[in-house]
């Protein structure tokens, strides 16, 4: 009995905390100036899947993809209860956009025991909430989005609450099932203490890496790898190891991933955040007020 | 994904509950229409539903010249399954350029499942949709008449614009408010075209046990622009001149704690955080010293304007335009502009 639970997250920008400039001169995203945190509504989705651990018994294991340093979103998943944590991370997939997100992470999800996968209903930094369904679309399953409340689970059945904007849903479906988690639905819980105490130390292959090189320059290649699989196996024994996929361990293939798998691309990119040296006093005066209208509706903010 | 065809439609998902049309499936209509005039091509609206091709004409005045209509038992109620089931058919079999849908509740369910099994490029919640041409970088082509893709992303501290050349259709979603709704013109001529319908019980995989719709409340979460007043407006009478000014704007109304508790507006109207948490494309603050709990519920709009006799009120800390100033001789001055601007 149980059930398996698969959690996709996300560590995005804190869009809602951000100092300095967002952007470089050359237009890319000043990462720098930038907060990365765990996306909140994905946090919804995390506390979802670990209460019906809690009910149904089960597993819970969060995966995500990202930059090596996405690994920290998977420490707090440990650090909350998650029994099993995964890294998506590989060059090919930078710059996918959601339709190559989905696609690699449907390869990966594939490769897990699942009879639910949640996720946030969106990430903060893109705010789409497209990835959900178009993950269920790619593994041929149901989806429901906009969760509020999980009714409750019966053998291969679940009923869960939807927000419907002006109202809600009550619906049942049988399993597999995906869903997307809205904000409402729970209140994450906080990392307990002894969970945090003891997966602090959890690594991926990655990070295990970067250590070495910094610590130990020198070096070379061949040695390095030794070392790195030595601290892996010795992490994985004590079960401490974030495990850690590329592209071609979940069968995805290249051309549908990254650049190559994404049909949406960017036309050009601006700038519009206004720091507050960026304000500007407007005089109370009719020519004042006019430039002021005039500037909001060249910066498309009214029609 | 089917081919790029420069002279396919443009389409509209017609969103409808019960019968009802959404307002945002007419808005995009009209922006619809703009796009295909440019384009030379025709717009084409897709109805989905169980007897509801009384809404057709509806769509046509609002700017479809054409109708897709799916009429079935089994799409009486929506589900995704069988909506993307039907719409991707109609997809592969008319091949639309443009396909656009309302950033609903169910539009956003849906257009992405679509778009993942037509592997087409789908953008979220677009601000403004043009029609031009890219080149990209690496190649000698110069791409025309693309749909330009604009939206807010990094919590609105960027614009970008999307664009989708080599795989179509090119899909996108907006919000409800953000385009005009045009008015409609009930002598427009149209064509019905009914399609056929293959669905059947495993294409509805969700047993709808109940369902509760609350009367539509004041949505201030959907509007692009909100006008608040606080205190300082003075009296209800007054707050006429935030409605007025709202109006002008297309935005929504909305008022302080400190309004709501002097009675100057109704609570479902309250930003802040005991009320309503909002970041619209442009927030304009009248008479609103901007306490931390007003400030809480507003302070990421994308734009904030505040109006203030107080050169000290907090809210200027948050504001791009500060106006220190009485606000009854601003805002009529602020409504007269805006009347001039949209006369020109």
């Amino acid at each position: 009995m149980g059930y398996n639970c698969v959690v996709l997250v996300k560590q995005v920008p804190d869009t809602k905390r951000i100092t300095g400039k967002v952007m470089n001169d050359d237009g890319t995203v000043n990462r720098a100036a930038l907060a990365a945190i765990f996306n909140p509504e994905d946090l919804n989705a995390l506390e979802m899947a670990l209460q019906i651990k809690g009910l149904y018994g089960g597993t819970v294991t969060a995966i995500t993809m990202g930059l090596p340093s996405a690994a920290e979103v998977l420490r707090e998943a440990l650090y909350r209860g998650s029994d099993r944590a995964i890294l998506i991370t590989d060059p090919r997939a930078a710059a996918s956009d959601t339709l190559a997100t989905s696609y690699i992470l449907s390869c990966a999800v594939r490769n897990v025991p699942y009879d639910i996968v949640l996720c946030g209903r969106q990430a903060i930094d893109g705010d789409t909430a497209q990835v959900g369904p178009q993950v269920a679309q790619k593994l041929g399953i149901t989806q429901i989005t906009y969760v509020e409340a999980l009714e409750g689970l019966q053998g291969r059945s679940i009923t869960v609450r939807r927000n419907i904007g002006n109202g809600w849903q009550l619906v049942r479906t049988n399993l597999p099932v995906l869903m997307t988690v809205i904000d409402s639905a729970n209140q994450p819980r906080i990392p307990a203490a002894k969970r945090l105490m003891r997966y602090k130390k959890a690594r991926a292959r990655c990070e295990i890496e970067a250590q070495l090189r910094l610590e130990r320059p020198q070096l070379e290649q061949g040695e390095l790898a030794e070392l790195v699989e030595q601290a892996a196996k010795e992490l994985s024994s004590r079960g401490l190891l974030i495990e850690q996929w590329d592209i071609d361990m979940i069968g995805a293939d290249p051309a549908l991933c990254g650049r190559s798998g994404s049909p949406t691309k960017v036309h050009r990119i601006q700038s519009v955040i206004l720091s507050a040296k960026d304000s500007k006093t407007v005089e109370p005066t009719d020519a004042g007020i006019s430039q002021m209208i005039s500037e909001l509706i060249s910066d498309r903010i009214i029609a | 994904m089917i081919n790029t065809n420069q002279k396919a439609d443009v389409w509209v998902f017609a969103e409808q509950h019960n019968g009802h049309l959404e307002d945002v499936s007419l808005e995009l209509l009209g922006k619809a229409r703009a796009l295909a005039a440019q384009l030379n091509v025709a717009v084409g609206a897709v109805l989905l539903g169980q007897q509801v091709s009384s809404l057709s004409q509806r769509l046509i005045s609002h700017g479809a010249d054409k109708v897709l209509l799916a009429d079935h038992p089994l799409l009486a109620h929506y589900q995704t399954n069988s909506y993307a089931k039907v719409f991707c058919q109609l997809v592969r079999k008319y091949q639309p350029q443009i396909v656009l849908f309302g950033a609903t509740v169910t539009g956003r369910d849906l257009a992405p499942r679509i778009a993942s099994e037509l592997r087409a490029g789908l953008t979220a919640d677009c601000t403004d949709l043009q029609i031009g041409d890219h080149k990209p970088p690496n190649e000698d082509k110069l791409y025309k008449g693309l749909l330009f893709q604009i939206r807010p992303a990094f919590g609105g501290n960027i614009i970008a614009t999307i664009i989708n050349y080599q795989r179509w259709p090119q899909m996108a979603t907006v919000r409800e408010g953000v385009m005009r709704m045009a008015d409609p013109n009930p002598r427009r001529k149209g064509r019905v075209i009914k399609v056929d319908v293959e669905l059947g019980p495993e294409d509805l995989p969700l047993e709808i046990l109940q369902e509760h719709q609350q009367p539509r409340k004041v949505n201030l979460k959907a509007a692009r622009i909100i006008v608040a007043g606080g205190a300082g407006v003075g009296s209800k009478e007054n707050f006429k001149l935030i409605w007025e000014l709202a109006n002008c704007l297309g935005g929504a109304p909305a008022g302080s704690r400190a309004a709501v508790d002097l009675g100057f507006i109704d609570h479902q109207y309250q930003v802040g955080q005991t009320g309503t948490t909002v970041r619209p494309a442009l927030y304009i603050a009248i008479g609103i010293s901007g306490a931390i709990q007003h400030r809480a519920g507003m302070e990421q709009s994308q734009k904030i304007v505040a109006i203030n006799k107080d050169p000290q009120a907090p809210i200027f800390s948050i504001a791009h335009y500060k106006i220190v100033a009485d606000l009854n001789d601003v805002v009529p001055r602020m409504i007269k502009a805006l009347k001039e601007k949209a006369t020109r």
